[in-house]
This record gives C-alpha cells, sequence and structure tokens, in this order.
C-alpha cells in the first residue's frame, strides 16, 4: 500500500507544476496571484500524504499553520491589488 | 463577561482538539493560552451569547451541513464536466441577488456557501444585495435565478443565525 | 479501513486534477478562480478524510478533522478577496461575458 501511496505523493507534487506554469505564464498579475492561492492549498494534500507515509502526524500540525499563512498571504495581496493601505 | 467565558470555553476546547492528550500539564498550559486569547480577542468576538445556548439552532445546524455537502459534490461535478467538455459550455457574468437577511454574520455565512456551490462565486455585498459572478447564466429572470442561487439555503441561515 | 482511505486519497487527486486542469484552460480569471477553488478545496478535504480512516480516533485523525473547516473558511474568504481585489485592480471580464451588474456600483 505505502508504494501506491509514494506513486499518488509523486502526481500530488506533479500537479504544483500546473500551477507553477500559470504563475510564470499568466498574462496579468491576478492570474499570478490565483496561482499562489492554490499552490498553497496543494500543498496541504502532500502534508497530508506525506504525514501517512512517514507515520508522524505532527506533518499535520504543519499543514494546519500553512493553511492559516497562506490564507494572510493571499489577503494581503488582494489588499495590494485592489490599492489599500495595508492598515486600513 | 459572558463573552470572556464563552471565548475561553471555544478556545479551550480548540486546544484539547489540536493536541489531544489529557496529561495535566497539557491542561495548564491549555488553560493559561486560552486565558491570554480571551483577555486579548474577548472583546471583538461576539456580541451576544444567548444563541450558543439554544439547542435547535444546532439541529438545523446539522441539517444544513448535510445538504452543503452535497451542494459542494454536485458542484465539483458540474466543474469537472464544464473543464473536460472540449467546447468549454461557459457563459460567464456578473449578476445582482437580493437577500432576506439581516445580520452581518448571516450575511458572510450565506456569501461563504455561495461561493462552494455550483458555478457561483460571491464577489461583493453591498447593503442588502450580493453580487454573484455565474459562469453559466441561465435566466434573465431575477426572480428566477435568485432562488436558483440563494434561496436554498436562506431558509436554513435564517434558522441558524438569527 | 486502509483500502476506504486509499479510495477517498484517490477521488481526491483525481479532483485536484480537474481543477489544475481548469486552472490552464479556462479564459480569464474570474473562470479560473471559480474552478480552482471549488475543486483543489474539495480535492484537499477528501484526502484529509483519507487520512483520518488512516489515523483512526487518535491524535493525527483529530488533528486532520479539525484541518478541514480551518481549509473552507480560509479557501473561500481568499477567494472572495482575490475576485474583488481583481476588480477594482481593473481586469475585464473574458470575451464571452453576457452580462456584468457590478459596474454601476464600483464607478460611482
Amino acid at each position: 500500500m505505502i508504494d501506491y501511496l509514494n506513486i499518488l505523493l509523486y502526481v500530488q507534487i506533479a500537479l504544483c507544476v500546473f500551477c507553477l506554469f500559470r504563475i510564470i505564464r499568466g498574462p496579468s498579475i491576478a492570474d499570478r496571484m490565483v496561482g499562489i492561492d492554490i499552490f498553497g492549498i496543494l500543498v496541504v494534500g502532500i502534508c497530508a500524504i506525506l504525514s501517512i507515509i512517514t507515520k508522524r502526524s505532527y506533518i499535520l500540525d504543519i499543514g494546519i499553520a500553512w493553511i492559516i499563512l497562506s490564507f494572510i498571504g493571499t489577503l494581503t495581496l488582494a489588499k495590494y491589488l485592489s490599492g489599500k493601505k495595508l492598515n486600513e | 463577561m459572558m463573552k470572556y467565558i464563552a471565548i475561553f470555553i471555544l478556545s479551550f476546547i480548540f486546544w484539547i482538539l489540536l493536541t489531544f492528550s489529557f496529561s495535566i500539564s497539557n491542561i495548564v498550559v491549555g488553560i493559561a493560552a486560552a486565558l491570554v486569547t480571551s483577555f486579548v480577542f474577548g472583546k471583538y468576538f461576539l456580541k451576544h451569547v444567548r444563541p450558543f445556548l439554544q439547542i435547535q439552532r444546532y439541529y438545523w445546524l446539522i441539517i444544513y451541513l448535510f445538504i452543503f455537502t452535497w451542494e459542494c459534490i454536485k458542484a465539483n461535478f458540474d466543474v469537472a464536466y464544464r473543464v473536460l467538455h472540449p467546447a468549454m459550455p461557459i457563459k460567464p457574468g456578473i449578476v445582482k441577488v437580493k437577500l432576506g437577511l439581516k445580520t452581518n454574520i448571516a450575511k458572510t455565512i450565506l456569501a461563504n456557501s455561495i461561493t462552494m456551490t455550483p458555478g457561483t462565486i460571491s464577489v461583493d455585498i453591498v447593503g442588502d444585495e450580493i453580487y454573484v459572478h455565474w459562469i453559466y447564466i441561465s435566466t434573465d429572470n431575477v426572480e428566477e435565478y435568485s432562488q436558483k442561487i440563494a434561496g436554498r439555503f436562506e431558509k436554513y441561515i435564517k434558522k441558524i443565525f438569527e | 479501513m486502509e483500502i476506504i482511505g486509499f479510495i477517498f486519497i484517490c477521488i481526491g487527486i483525481l479532483f485536484n486534477l480537474f481543477g489544475c486542469i481548469g486552472l490552464i484552460r479556462l479564459p480569464d480569471v474570474y473562470n479560473r478562480l471559480q474552478s480552482a477553488t471549488k475543486c483543489v478545496t474539495l480535492g484537499t478535504c477528501s484526502i484529509l478524510i483519507g487520512v483520518v480512516f488512516y489515523y483512526g480516533f487518535t491524535n493525527g485523525g483529530i488533528k486532520a478533522i479539525v484541518a478541514i473547516p480551518i481549509l473552507f473558511f480560509a479557501a473561500t474568504v481568499a477567494a472572495h478577496a482575490l475576485v474583488k481585489g481583481a476588480y477594482i485592480f481593473g481586469i475585464k471580464l473574458g470575451d464571452k461575458s453576457v452580462k456584468d451588474d457590478y459596474k454601476d456600483v464600483h464607478k460611482s
């Protein structure tokens, strides 16, 4: 079973390449931000599968912290995009 | 005073769920962290405590969760169909939908629900109107698409959060 | 138990794949954000449910259950902020769009 999980982990990492393609190619700046947002969610899936393979449950803690940090980062980028000051 | 106690209990439950070990030292650290959290964030969080104590709200919440999960799964198959179809049957646009809800928290939850349901994503709330980006506009009739977008959730949310 | 968890993880990765294909194929920012947010969020939730089946009700399983509502609220609010920011920044809707009610509000 662990071998198949390894294959799934590689598939999930390969999906990140799609996001990187959108970040590099995106015609406007908003496209790049969409790519960054989706990339942050995909990393949580990588953390979850990795915690099963290595049988260490603290990797899920890293996933939860990653969700919150990626959320704050996306909000900051969106606020910059709409042209406001950060303390508004 | 009651709202400080409510946020203390909520954050302590959250700590127990995150660590999930019942040793003495863990519980003491949890109580200290929850005290700090409730002193710093207590005045921002909620205005009334009474809605937490009414039992029927939890009953409607459970029914709402089932309906919401079903809509989410339907949304995924809808998006997968539109993405994989070779001609991409999309007809996007931004429409305006009237709301019947009053409080802020109910409006926020409704906007989040709209974002996860098939083909719609909420853009902005102005007063009691919500602007929705829709991937496939099927009708031009205001009544009909209001019912289609928001009508499924509105009555449950009114019972839960107001 | 492990078989059920494995099936959930497979379904999750399939949905992630659909979301990423949508991110590449669809024509403008708003449609891309729609497909990507919905599919990727539910796919990751499905992966976390698979993790719950692997661990059972121990330390790790409870953590995975706690992560699901946090992921839901974070992803939806982030998508909402990105759509509004992109509209105010001045990115037009794509060529295929048929209606725009938000234009009047933003002008005033």
